[in-house]
This record gives C-alpha cells, sequence and structure tokens, in this order.
C-alpha cells in the first residue's frame, strides 16, 4: 500500500465507513479515482477538509457515467450546489447510493429525485417527457410519448393529483422486484 | 409550516363522524350543510374564513407568498402552474389543472403527506421517529408524551407541530432529539440508521460526530469502573477487526473484473448465469472439502490392504474413468468396510465384519480409530442434509424478493421506471438499451390500446391446434428418445457383459464402447431443444414470458425423462452386477466428461462458428443471441449429475468444480466475443428465483430420493465398498446405534429413539403431514393479506377522493368571498 494512504486518517476514515456502504479500502480506491479526474485540484491531505468542488465536465466523463443518459440528473442530485460540482463527500455518496449494499427505500428515494427534472417534489407530466426522451433516445413520437405520460400518471397516481409524489413513486417500487438489481451500478476500480 | 386550517366545529355529529368511519351518511350530510350554510351567509364568524380574509387582503398586495423554510418560491411555483394549465388544454378531474389561489396552494403542499422526505426538516423528522420506534423495540424506551394527538392515527408521529413560526428553532430541537436517540441506540443500529439517511454524506459525519461527542462526554462524566471501559474497547477493536474482515472478503471475490466486464456490456440479464454458475461453484466446493476431509484423506492415508494392481495410464482414462482410475480413491469400491487403524496391520480378516475391536493383534491400541463405513454414511448423509438446508433458504429469500402478492396493474409505469439498466456501460450496449426499451414501450403502448380485440372462434381454434401440434411433436419426440436410451442401455450393459466374459477382445475397445451411452444422451441434450425452438417457432404466444416458460418446461421435461430412464437403468438392472457401484460411478463421471465436452463443442459451433457465418457468410450485424435459459438449464442438469454421483464417486465434485472453472472462461470469452446482448425482455429477479427452485426441487430434491433409495433399499455389492456384505447401506447405521448400545447400556434410549423415529416411516409420514399442514396455513395467510391490500388501496382511493372534494370545497368559497369584495369596491368606485 502507499505511504500517502495515512493522509486519510483514522477518524475520517471511521467516519466514512459508517456514513457509506464501503470499505475503508473502497473508499481508499474511490479516493484515488477522484483524485484521478483532477490531480492539480484534488490535495492528497484531507484532515483539514479543502473545499474542493470538480466541475460536472469531470464526474460526467468518467467510464462509469459516460454513456448514461441520467448523468447529469445524477450528478444534480448529488452535488451541493444543485449544478453537478461535486466534493469527496458527495462523490463518495453517490456511488454509495449506487452500490450494491444500499436499502431499496434510500435508491428509490434519489431515483424519485433524479427523474424530478425541476426539483419541485413532484414528478408531473413534463417531468415525465424528458424521462421518456432520455430513457428513449427521442425515438418515440409526440403521441405515443403523450400517451405513456398520461397512462403512467393515472396508474400511479394514488392521491389523484395529476404528479406523482414520494408517496406514489415508493408504492409503485415496492412491486417492482427488478428496480434493486437494476439501480446497482457498475464501479470499475482501477486500482 | 402548516397552518392549522380549523374547520368549524358548530356541529358536534361532524367530530363523531370523523373519528368513525361508519357514520358516513351523517359526516357528508353535516359538510354539505356547512359549506352551504357559509356560502349562504358569508358567514363571518369561522375562524376559517377569517384567516382566509386575512390572506385575501394580504394576497391583494403580494403576489409571492412568504414560507419559512427556504428553496421554495410560491411565485414562481404559481406561474408554472398556471402555464401548466394552459397547455394543457383538456380539462383533467385531477386537482393539478385547477388555477388554485395561493393559500389553497400553501395549504395543498403543506400537507403532511406532501412533505415526507421532502425537506430535510421533514428527513430529520421521519428519521427521529424511526429511531424513536428502534429504541423502543430495543427497550431503551423514551416517553410516549412525544407523539402528538391527531386525528389521523397514519401520521401521528410525523411531527407536524401546530406552531411552526419558529421552523428554524423546531428543526435545531428535532436534530437534538435525533443525535440524542442515535446516541442511545447500539452501535450497529446507529450504523444502519445513518447509513439508510437520505442525507448528504457531510450532514451525516455532522451527526454522527455529536452522537459520538454526546456518548464520549456521558462517559467521561461518570466513574466508569474499569471493566466497562475495557468491554468499551473491546467493542471498538472488534468492530475494527470486522471491517478489516469485510475488506479482506471483498478483495477476495471471485472474477469480480471478469463479472463487471460481462455485465458492463450485457446487462444484469447475463450477469445472472454467471452469477449462478458462481454459486453452483460454491456449493461443489463445499461438497469436495466434507468428503475430501472425512473420506478421501483417510482412505488415502490409509489403502486398504487388498488392492489388485492398477492397469497403466493410457489418455482414455480422462474420458471414460476407467482403467487407472478404477481401483482408486476416486471410486466407492476402494473403500474399506473396517475400522482404519494408525499404523496397525491388520493380517488375517481383513474384510471381516469385526468392526469395533482390535483385539488379537499385537498392536499398540491408539486411540487413532476411524470406523469408514460409518464415515462414509454420515458423510453423505449429512452433506446432503446441509446443501438442502441452504438451498431451501436460498430459494425462499429469492422467492420472498421477487413475489409480489397482488397483481401489479402500473405495468407501464414499472416499464418507464425500473428498466434501465444501470450497470451497462459501453456506449453500444447503452444505444441497444434504449432502443429495446422504446420498442417494448410501444409493444405495452399498442396492448394497453388495443385491450379490447378478441379473437373470433375460429382464431383461436386456429390457435389450438397450432399449440397442440407443437406439444404433439415435442412430446413424441421426448417420448422417442427416452425409449431409444431405455433399449440402447439395455443393449449396451449386454454388450458388456458379453465383453466381459470374453477376454480377448482389446480392453480399450471395450472401455471406448461404454462411452456410446453418455455420447448418444449428450447429443440428445444437445439437439432436442433446437426441435423445441423450432417447434415454438410457429406458435403464437401471447407474451415473451409465457414463451419463455413454455421452453424451459419443454426442456425441463425432457431432462427429467432422460434422467429417469437413466437412473432406472443403474439402479434397477446395473444394481444386479458384482461391484456395481463402481460402475455407476464411472458411468457418472462419463456423462458428466461428455456433458462438459458437448457444452464446448456447441459453444463452438453455436456460437463462434454461427457468428462467423453470419457476418462474413450473410453479411449480416446481427450475431447469436445467449440464450440464458437454455444455458441455465444445463448448469442445472450437470449439477444433477454430480449430486447423484457423490455416493458412488466421492471425488465426483472436484471434477465439477473443475468443470466449471472451464466452463466460466470459455463461455465468457465466448460471450464477449460472439455474443449480442438479448432483445427481449427479460425479467431477471423472476427467472433467478425459477432458477434457484429448478435447481433445489426437480434436480437436488431428485438427488436425494434417489440416494436414499440406494441407500435403503438396494443390497450393496458384496465384492467391494464399504458396505459389502451389509443387507443395506442403511445398516451401517443402525449397527452403529446397536453398538453403542452395546458399550454405554445407559444410552439405550437414543437406540430405540432411532428405531422408532427413522426406520418407521410413520414417523416420516407424520412430518411431512405436518409440514404441509403449516405450508397449507401460510398460503391462508397470504391470501388474508391479499384481501386487506385490496382495501387498504380502497382507502387510499376514497382519502384522495375527500382530499379533492375538501379543496374544491374550499377554493370555491374562497373565490364567493373575494366576489363580494369586488363587487362592494366596483360599487364603491361607481358611486
Amino acid at each position: 500500500f502507499f505511504i500517502i494512504s495515512c493522509h486519510c486518517t483514522d477518524n475520517v476514515a471511521m467516519s466514512l465507513q459508517d456514513c457509506t456502504y464501503f470499505t475503508r479500502k473502497e473508499i481508499l480506491r474511490l479516493f484515488y479515482r477522484y483524485r484521478d479526474l483532477a490531480p492539480q485540484l484534488v490535495p492528497l491531505d484531507y484532515t483539514n477538509h479543502p473545499d474542493v468542488k470538480l466541475p460536472y465536465e469531470l464526474i460526467g466523463s468518467m467510464p462509469e457515467l459516460k454513456d448514461n443518459p441520467f448523468r447529469q440528473r445524477i450528478a444534480e442530485v448529488f452535488s451541493d450546489d444543485g449544478e453537478g460540482n461535486m466534493t469527496l463527500d458527495d462523490f463518495l455518496d453517490m456511488f454509495s447510493v449506487l452500490s450494491e449494499m444500499a436499502p431499496r427505500d434510500l435508491k428509490a428515494y434519489y431515483a424519485f429525485k433524479i427523474y424530478d427534472f425541476n426539483n419541485d417534489d413532484f414528478i408531473c407530466k413534463s417531468d415525465l417527457e424528458k424521462t421518456l426522451n432520455k430513457l428513449t433516445r427521442n425515438e418515440l413520437t409526440e403521441d405515443e410519448v403523450r400517451m405513456v405520460c398520461e397512462k403512467v400518471i393515472d396508474e400511479a397516481d394514488l392521491d389523484n393529483d395529476g404528479r406523482l409524489s414520494l408517496e406514489d413513486f415508493q408504492h409503485m417500487i415496492v412491486r417492482a422486484p427488478e428496480f434493486l438489481r437494476y439501480s446497482s451500478g457498475n464501479l470499475l476500480f482501477t486500482i | 409550516m402548516a397552518r392549522i386550517v380549523n374547520f368549524d366545529l358548530r356541529y358536534p355529529l361532524m367530530e363523531a363522524g370523523l373519528e368513525s368511519p361508519v357514520d358516513e351518511e351523517g359526516v357528508h350530510d353535516s359538510f354539505n350543510q356547512l359549506i352551504a350554510e357559509q356560502s349562504q351567509n358569508g358567514g363571518l364568524d369561522a375562524l376559517e374564513l377569517q384567516e382566509l380574509q386575512r390572506e385575501l387582503d394580504e394576497e391583494g398586495r403580494d403576489n409571492v407568498a412568504y414560507l419559512s423554510s427556504p428553496g421554495h418560491d410560491y411565485g414562481r411555483r404559481q406561474e408554472r402552474w398556471e402555464a401548466e394549465r394552459e397547455d394543457d388544454g383538456r380539462q383533467t378531474d385531477s386537482l393539478a389543472g385547477e388555477r388554485w389561489s395561493s393559500a389553497t396552494l400553501k395549504i395543498l403542499s403543506s400537507m403532511p403527506s406532501r412533505t415526507i422526505g421532502r425537506s430535510r426538516g421533514a428527513i430529520i423528522s421521519q428519521y427521529y421517529n424511526r429511531t424513536m420506534q428502534l429504541r423502543r423495540r430495543r427497550q431503551s424506551r423514551p416517553s410516549i408524551r412525544d407523539f402528538s394527538r391527531s386525528a389521523r392515527p397514519s401520521i401521528r408521529g410525523y411531527g407536524m407541530e401546530g406552531d411552526t413560526t419558529d421552523s428554524e428553532g423546531a428543526e435545531l430541537r428535532k436534530r437534538e432529539h435525533l443525535v440524542n436517540n442515535l446516541q442511545n441506540l447500539s452501535v450497529s443500529d446507529r450504523v444502519r440508521m445513518l447509513r439508510g439517511m437520505p442525507l448528504s454524506v457531510a450532514e451525516k459525519s455532522e451527526l454522527r460526530m455529536q452522537a459520538m461527542q454526546k456518548e464520549q462526554r456521558r462517559h467521561s462524566g461518570r466513574q466508569i469502573p474499569c471493566c466497562s471501559r475495557l468491554k468499551y474497547y473491546i467493542i471498538i477493536a472488534v468492530r475494527q477487526s470486522w471491517y478489516s474482515w469485510l475488506s479482506f472478503i471483498h478483495s477476495l471475490q471471485l472474477w469480480q473484473v471478469a463479472l463487471k466486464r460481462v455485465s458492463g456490456r450485457f446487462g444484469t440479464g447475463v450477469l445472472s448465469y454467471f452469477l449462478f454458475l458462481k454459486t453452483l461453484l460454491f456449493f461443489n466446493l463445499f461438497l469436495f472439502l466434507v468428503t475430501g476431509a472425512f473420506l478421501v484423506l483417510p482412505q488415502a492415508v490409509h489403502p486398504p490392504l487388498f488392492s489388485q494392481g492398477r492397469p497403466s495410464f493410457s489418455g482414455l482414462e480422462l474420458l471414460t474413468g476407467a482403467g487407472y482410475f478404477s481401483d482408486s480413491v476416486m471410486y466407492y469400491g476402494y473403500y474399506s468396510n473396517y475400522t482404519l487403524r494408525k499404523s496397525c496391520r491388520v493380517d488375517t480378516g481383513g474384510q471381516n465384519m469385526s468392526i469395533s475391536n482390535g483385539t488379537g493383534m499385537d498392536c499398540p491400541s491408539k486411540r487413532h480409530s476411524y470406523n469408514m463405513p460409518m464415515a462414509y454414511f454420515f458423510t453423505i448423509g449429512v452433506s446432503f442434509f446441509i446443501t438442502g438446508i441452504i438451498l431451501v433458504y436460498s430459494m425462499s429469500k429469492s422467492f420472498g424478493q421477487s413475489f409480489r402478492i397482488d397483481k401489479s396493474h402500473s405495468i407501464l409505469a414499472m416499464k418507464v421506471f425500473c428498466s434501465w439498466d444501470f450497470k451497462v456501460l459501453k456506449k453500444s450496449s447503452v444505444k441497444l438499451m434504449s432502443e429495446n426499451i422504446c420498442t417494448q414501450l410501444k409493444e405495452l403502448l399498442a396492448e394497453v390500446n388495443h385491450k379490447h380485440v378478441k379473437n373470433t372462434v375460429c382464431q383461436k381454434l386456429w390457435r389450438l391446434t397450432v399449440h397442440g401440434i407443437a406439444w404433439t411433436i415435442c412430446i413424441a419426440s421426448t417420448t422417442g428418445c427416452v425409449i431409444g436410451i431405455y433399449y440402447f442401455s439395455e443393449h449396451m450393459h449386454q454388450n458388456l457383459r458379453l465383453f466381459s466374459r470374453n477376454t480377448h477382445q482389446n480392453p480399450l475397445l471395450k472401455e471406448a464402447s461404454m462411452l456410446a451411452l453418455p455420447v448418444v444422451v449428450s447429443v440428445i441434450n444437445l439437439l432436442l431443444p433446437g426441435l423445441f425452438n423450432a417447434a415454438a417457432w410457429m406458435e403464437d404466444y401471447d407474451s415473451p414470458s409465457v414463451r419463455t416458460y413454455v421452453a424451459i418446461g419443454r426442456n425441463l421435461m425432457l431432462k427429467v425423462s432422460v434422467l429417469g430412464v437413466l437412473c432406472y437403468h443403474w439402479l434397477g438392472r446395473v444394481a444386479a452386477d458384482p461391484c456395481w457401484e463402481d460402475f455407476v460411478g464411472q458411468e457418472l463421471y462419463r456423462f458428466l466428461i461428455m456433458d462438459f465436452i458437448f457444452t464446448l463443442l456447441d459453444t463452438l459451433f453455436g456460437e463462434f462458428l454461427w457468428r462467423l457465418f453470419s457476418e462474413k457468410g450473410l453479411k449480416r450485424r446481427r450475431r447469436p443471441v445467449f440464450d440464458i435459459a437454455r444455458n441455465v438449464l444445463d448448469l442445472i442438469y450437470g449439477q444433477t449429475l454430480a449430486w447423484l454421483g457423490v455416493l458412488f464417486t466421492p471425488l465426483l465434485p472436484a471434477v465439477q468444480i473443475l468443470k466449471l472453472l472451464l466452463l466460466f472462461y470459455i463461455k465468457k470469452g465466448s460471450v464477449m466475443m460472439n455474443c449480442q446482448a438479448p432483445r427481449k425482455p427479460y425479467r431477471v429477479s423472476q427467472m433467478t428465483t425459477i432458477f434457484i427452485t429448478l435447481l433445489c426441487i426437480p434436480s437436488f430434491i431428485g438427488a436425494s430420493v434417489c440416494v436414499t433409495y440406494t441407500m435403503w433399499s438396494i443390497t450393496p455389492s458384496s465384492s467391494c465398498g464399504p458396505f459389502r456384505q451389509l443387507k443395506t447401506m442403511f445398516q451401517a447405521g443402525k449397527r452403529w446405534v446397536e453398538e453403542l448400545e452395546k458399550d454405554n447400556p445407559s444410552l439405550s434410549m437414543l437406540a430405540r429413539a432411532h428405531a422408532y423415529l427413522v426406520e418407521n416411516p410413520f414417523f416420516l409420514f407424520v412430518g411431512a403431514g405436518i409440514f404441509l399442514i403449516v405450508i397449507y396455513f401460510h398460503s391462508q395467510v397470504v391470501d388474508g393479506q391479499r384481501k386487506i391490500i385490496s382495501l387498504l388501496q380502497e382507502q387510499i382511493e376514497n382519502e384522495g377522493e375527500d382530499k379533492k372534494f375538501l379543496i374544491t370545497r374550499l377554493q370555491s368559497i374562497h373565490e364567493q368571498k373575494r366576489t363580494p369584495t369586488r363587487r362592494l369596491t366596483s360599487q364603491d368606485s361607481t358611486c
């Protein structure tokens, strides 16, 4: 192991281990991945909690996220400023929720936020349209998009207010056994 | 954030009506009455309307509503909603398309159900209550006074208090309570709660730090006795070591990189095949360790006394398992039927039945004795039992994850939100996945729109005929092949008997002829599923999943019948021969090897050459699709052979391990080079459950039934093996119990219990009966839960209707309130 690894002091490592679903080794590997995105910006010593934010362009160029149509929304949801610029904590948080160990409720909560494009805590029709277009790369016709959105709101909206709240979303996710398997991302460790 | 909208309680009936849903008539009537009265009188006495009046005046002044929590801009929201309303020209029945005043909007969005999970304050409240419940369960009880009363029990405890003018203070207080609760939980509970909270890592670390600081302060405040401090340090040390052990285990994970690459390109479906292979590998590893440690190792260290010379090694052994391997530790016949003693040569009567006493010999009576027949019997029995338990456990866990009690109505919604596979990383695969989802959405839309189209009687009849023809073809071909195997095996058996009597023949030829049956069976297993696919091609199914199930069913039927007739052949016919167990062990070895070779050939021809042909010859870009179901069924078939063979060939799990290792790399290479991702929708959870169920029920149960039958009823051969000259293998166990009783008379209870419970089939019937009754009770419970779910759904819909009703009424009263004042002002202006 690198001697530099002791920059991540025990306190910081234990705290991160308790707050994410990663082990200490994985946290270190993730830190190296984060640093590799911009070695000149990210210091090796994190004991003083430096305030370093990597811009969205660097995050979006990672191989795990590069071709994902939702990468911008994912970065926005997990970043502090809502623009996609992530600190190390945000970075770890994102991969912790996307890992296989995260429970379904946590994933459902963040999935809801990802699909909520206008951040109004409801998935309304326009959010649905944007989701569909990202899913299918704009291959559906306008008519089809409209019909699908209507059908989806019709099916999933339990309290009949025309849009999906977090409860409606979670109620639907509970019935989909594939959600947990599909929503676990593929994290490639290079080291 | 929530204002208390106090509906007038002039009518006491209403309050009663709120509490009991039985009095619904009364409630609706009185509500209607109230609102009718209000709109007639313009009753300004009602508190609600006074508040609204205040709002109204404020509304006239500025449009942008104020709210205490940041991040909500109501003016913007109102504009957006109005814009939406203009876009959506149709009149919907929902609440979204109406034009609401800001008061109504405020009330709507501060309703308790809308704020769950939204703001940070709400999340902290929610988790405060969860930690409270956890503490209650763990018996560090907080007081009940912390919960506020409310009419709706379901929102009691969401912490929506009346006085929300000081929301910052309220949030801080809640946060303190949460930290307090966290500190009182045990360490593992605290970690689990922290990890599951949907807050950012920075906030979580802060909460954790505060909780730990408080804990330290609490600890340092008191005079801690040194033993409890020691306990504290031990707990910390244990946690540290547990974390390092976890990371060690994680780094040991087999094939992690390869699996990531496969899933990055092909998605979760193809990954499930490789994960299934990994599971099978672990089962075989367990079996190998157990049989290796308890059977192979002792016998290898103490070779039997009377062993004939072995023929020399020719390469054919690897295929036939006979020859050099025939009289080795690999097969049943090699194992001794007496107690092995260390450094003690039993010259006389090595084949006698005196198992217990080693007297009469001049060797030091050492404690190291090993009763081989006992060991054989119990090792096989216990390893099967443990494997069965592990299988049933993983099957029920998988079943619990994928089984849905009620029929799901939200197919389209689930397709939109739950079908994106985040494991896929490669750009072309992502593009393919988008296309697939697009196609599936179009199909679902068409299905949903045209559901009412019914087939005419003629069409139905035609479909039935086609199905009937296809099934007839499949069943006929299966039966034909099974009968063929039956007669062919009998023929080969006769041939072998002739060969063994006629020693002039070339022994190598004799061994090679033993390969004929395995080859025939493997060819059948390879070709017939292709025939089934061709038959299914002309059929027309309702949905792709039905097609997959039918294909699996037909394939399964073929494999079960083939294995059935083979078991009959071995246990019925061959079991009369001398040293038949060795022969059966060798047969199973040959079957396993041939299965492997034919899988290789199938991969080579089916995938590699097909891809070359279709790319170069037909000049198409379509590569072959990896048929997950068929490959998994092949794996299950191989595993059944391994389980059947453990009794006769204790080293067969090792062979199976090697086979699975090679198969992994070959399949992975072939998939990456030759195949493309599946185009049809593949429901991973359901399929995985089906496969593990198939592994448990036909495969493992069938193998254990065969093994149990062998142990219970068939006479072991008298010239070889650890059970020679016993009536059944089972008698070894009985004999041991008798001996125990002879040596220690106090254990006679055990012997009697053994006699009644294990040997008497009555007990088995009673046990099976109780098991079935328990299953019946559970299925009734599930039915009851289904009914409860539908009732609750109805209740939710009714509540939604109530909400809509109240909100529209509120709004209409508001409107009416506004128009009189406008009239007044306009009148003023005109005067």
